[in-house]
């Protein structure tokens, strides 16, 4: 397996994201310089958390025509492999188009920065394999813009896809619409989350819990490719 | 004669959908009645983005305005905007 992590102007978490990938899970992972437009090398691609081109205009709308971005299309179709995005990627990708929905300014008027509770919502993914359904894991959130919304057709269309993967349980830090925190396209491989798992693979900072995430997807690859 | 291209300025008003709760519109709404002005409702905060440039027309003007909102300045799933066209 090979990753890359993709740093654009302005990321601040490709760093930590590498090192679970390298240091935890010994996977080959390379940071990969926005201007790079050469995805064939990887099974993962990470959108990392940051404020990428300083979230100008809009989180994620300016990032979204970096040149490693727009080739992001191209290797979801073609089923290349997985796209995470974190927090800020996760921004990026909905303005990509990548995944549907946009984040807009929390309703509670305030950047949160804390330890939040999610519910896996779908354990039949790349992403979430190594989760008990309706297990509840603790991540930490840091974000001013993580309030998911979207028409009603299409998060009922999120529904009846399954294509959630995480929602807030017990208290909602953003006013999300159906309280959602992660979710994934309809090919099933892309995934967004607010919420940073990279920032909890350790039981120095918590349950560790965050670490199952990128063992599903090694899991799935050797699953592939054996 | 062939048409020469003249100096436009665009303004793309842009603010969250109507269905959107407004989280800094509601903070400086409060603000504002203490402040003393207690009728002030249904405040809402948005941007500006304005530009000089040119066209032939003010239509043409006005369509590359649409065309630059829709592929960058705002995002339709939470945003709505409107647009003016002066010559300059």
């Amino acid at each position: 397996m090979r990753a890359a992590v993709i740093v654009l102007p302005g990321s601040n978490r490709e760093q930590d994201t590498k090192y679970i990938l390298r240091d935890l899970l010994n996977i080959e992972t390379d940071l990969l310089w926005y201007k790079e437009t050469n995805l064939s090398l990887y099974d993962l691609i990470v959108v990392p958390g940051g404020f990428a081109y300083g979230d100008y205009l809009r989180a994620g709308a300016i990032a979204r025509f970096a040149p490693a971005v727009q080739v992001l299309g191209d290797y979801v179709v073609a089923k290349k492999g997985w796209v995470l995005g974190i927090c800020n990627g996760f921004q990026i990708l909905t303005e990509a188009g990548l995944l549907p929905g946009a984040l807009a300014r929390n309703e509670q008027k305030k950047f949160v920065c804390k330890r939040v509770k999610l519910r896996v919502e779908n354990t039949e993914t790349a992403f979430t394999q190594f989760f008990e359904p309706n297990e509840i894991v603790e991540l930490p959130v840091a974000h001013a813009e993580g309030r998911y919304f979207d028409t009603p057709e299409a998060i009922a269309k999120l529904k009846r896809n399954q294509q959630i993967l995480l929602t807030y349980v017990d208290e909602n830090p953003n006013g999300s619409v159906g309280a959602i925190a992660g979710i994934t396209n309809e090919l099933r491989n892309v995934f967004g989350l607010m919420p940073h798992p990279e920032h909890n693979c350790e039981t120095l900072l918590g349950s560790g819990a965050g670490l199952r995430f990128f063992q599903s997807l090694v899991h799935s690859r050797e699953a592939v490719h054996g | 004669m062939s048409k020469t291209a003249k100096e436009y300025l665009v303004k793309i008003l842009i603010e969250p959908k109507p269905e959107l709760l407004d989280p800094q519109g509601h903070a400086v709404e409060i603000a504002m009645h203490e402040l003393g002005l207690a009728t002030a409702r249904e405040t809402r905060v948005g941007k500006l983005v304005k530009y000089k440039t040119l066209a032939l027309s003010e239509t043409e003007a006005r369509q590359k305005a649409i065309e630059i909102a829709n592929q960058l300045l705002i995002n339709p799933i939470i945003e709505v905007y409107a647009i003016e066209v002066d010559a300059l």
